[in-house]
């Protein structure tokens, strides 16, 4: 899995890169986004969205996913501001997407709403899996 | 016979200038250290630094991770570990060791230039040295940080009797899975120890509530439920309530309420008590 590649558009500031490999790490991330959407100008009720969607993808990353990083970026798109958070590990992959993505299927004791919740969360949700790993990109635009 | 790694010069040097380097390194050190240090101090503190460097350096060793250097290894990781309890910065610390580079540097040119050629060596094992004693300062600050982390993890989960038979819990801040353990087991036992049969959960101070933290909250509430005590949870902010809906948290038949009033209000009621207006009487 490709890790830290940097996108060349040019309307974007450079991403910030944190590691996921402890409980300690979530909260990191979860504070980082939330001084992202701040500067993006993001309301409340979408500061916590995207806030709450990281914190469950984050959590993922370190207990399905072994453990991986996040990157973390304010991006521009036709005068609007919005935050773009990815989060990409090397474990072993969603099995089964559906279930998985069906909401209430959890393979680890969990409330199996982290995923199918997260999108619904966000603007924009794109997941890449494999057995080599999983790749899911958020982005909250601000409105 | 000098190896390329040669460092028989220095320490020759050091052996007979011993006590003019000590000096030199002492000052330089004290310098760094004013008012929090004495130089009585700081040369007790630096006196079996240089006898244990001598000592391997006596035995051959020139790399710092050499056995011969164990007693010295652990006088530094000891002095860090101390400086860093004592609130002293991390270059506050390493400039112990550090200036002794530059105290040989000097008696070096005073007296034998021709030893030069060592320096390198000497060098790269003094600042392996001071790398040492960053690994202990930092170690050594984690662990007082984990553990002024631990007495805020309880300090901050406070339950408080509002009535007789009624106790609340005010969380306040990130929940991390950790914290919230805390909170629920000490929600538990205090409902045990002052035979309470109700609980308000209020998450007014809370800035998110992902899937983890409700799971956490819905299986307090089952447990105080199995021990006979009913929650209510209040203080649902509209950022939050969206935030649940969106994510598809249930919270089932728990009773929740917006504000800490609205589930004292309920509670008091579940408790078969009333609170009224009286007429006052002058
Ligand atoms: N990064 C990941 N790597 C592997 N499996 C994952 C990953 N993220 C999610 N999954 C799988 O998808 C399921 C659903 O995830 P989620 O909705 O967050 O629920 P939960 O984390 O509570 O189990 C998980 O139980 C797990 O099997
Ligand atoms: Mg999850």
């Amino acid at each position: 899995m490709p890790s830290a590649v940097t996108q060349s558009n040019p309307t974007e500031s450079p991403a910030q890169q944190m590691d996921i490999v402890s409980d300690a790490d979530v909260v990191r991330v979860r504070q980082a986004v939330r001084t992202l959407a701040l500067k993006a100008a993001l309301s409340i009720v979408d500061q916590t969205k995207i806030v709450t969607a990281a914190s469950e993808l984050a959590r993922n990353t370190l207990i399905h996913g072994g453990g991986g990083s996040a990157q973390l970026e304010l991006v521009h798109e036709r005068e609007r501001a919005g935050v773009r958070a990815t989060f990409i590990d090397s474990g072993p992959g969603i099995a089964d997407i559906e279930r998985a993505m069906a909401g209430g299927n959890s393979t680890a004791g969990g409330l199996g709403l982290g995923l199918s919740g997260s999108r619904r969360l966000v603007d924009s949700f794109d997941l890449k899996t494999a057995a080599g790993g999983t790749r899911v990109t958020v982005i909250k635009w601000k409105r | 016979m000098a190896t390329s790694q040669g460092i028989e010069q220095v320490v020759a040097l050091l052996q007979a200038q011993r006590d003019r380097v000590f000096r030199s390194w002492v000052q330089a050190v004290a310098v760094n250290t004013r008012g929090r240090r004495t130089a009585a101090e700081t040369e007790q503190e630096l006196r079996p630094m240089l006898d244990a460097l001598l000592t391997g350096l006596s035995a051959g060793a020139v790399d710092a991770n050499n056995p011969a250097f164990d007693e010295l290894r652990a006088i530094l990781a000891e002095y860090s570990r101390a400086r860093a309890r004592q609130g002293f910065t991390p270059a506050e610390t390493s400039v112990a060791v550090f200036a002794l580079r530059d105290a040989v540097l000097t008696a070096l040119h005073d007296s034998n230039p021709a030893a030069f050629a060592d320096f390198p060596a000497f060098s790269k094992l003094v600042d392996n040295l001071g790398l040492i004693t960053f690994e202990a300062f930092v170690q050594a600050r984690e662990t007082v940080i984990a553990n002024q982390t631990e007495q805020l993890l309880e300090l901050s989960t406070p339950v408080v009797k509002l009535w007789e038979g009624i106790v609340a819990v005010p969380l306040v801040g990130t929940l991390d899975s950790a914290r919230t353990q805390v909170v629920m087991e000490t929600l538990l036992q205090t409902l045990v120890s002052t035979g309470s049969a109700h609980a308000i959960i209020d998450i007014t101070g809370v800035p998110a509530v992902d899937t983890q933290v409700a799971q956490h909250l819905l299986k307090t509430v089952v447990a105080a439920r199995l021990m006979g005590a009913e929650c209510v949870i209040s203080g649902i902010r509209p950022q939050i309530a969206q935030t649940i809906v969106g994510l598809g948290i249930e919270f089932g038949d728990i009773a929740t309420k917006s504000n800490l009033a609205d589930a004292l209000r309920l509670t008091l009621q579940r408790a078969g008590l009333e609170v009224r207006k009286i007429a006052r009487t002058s």
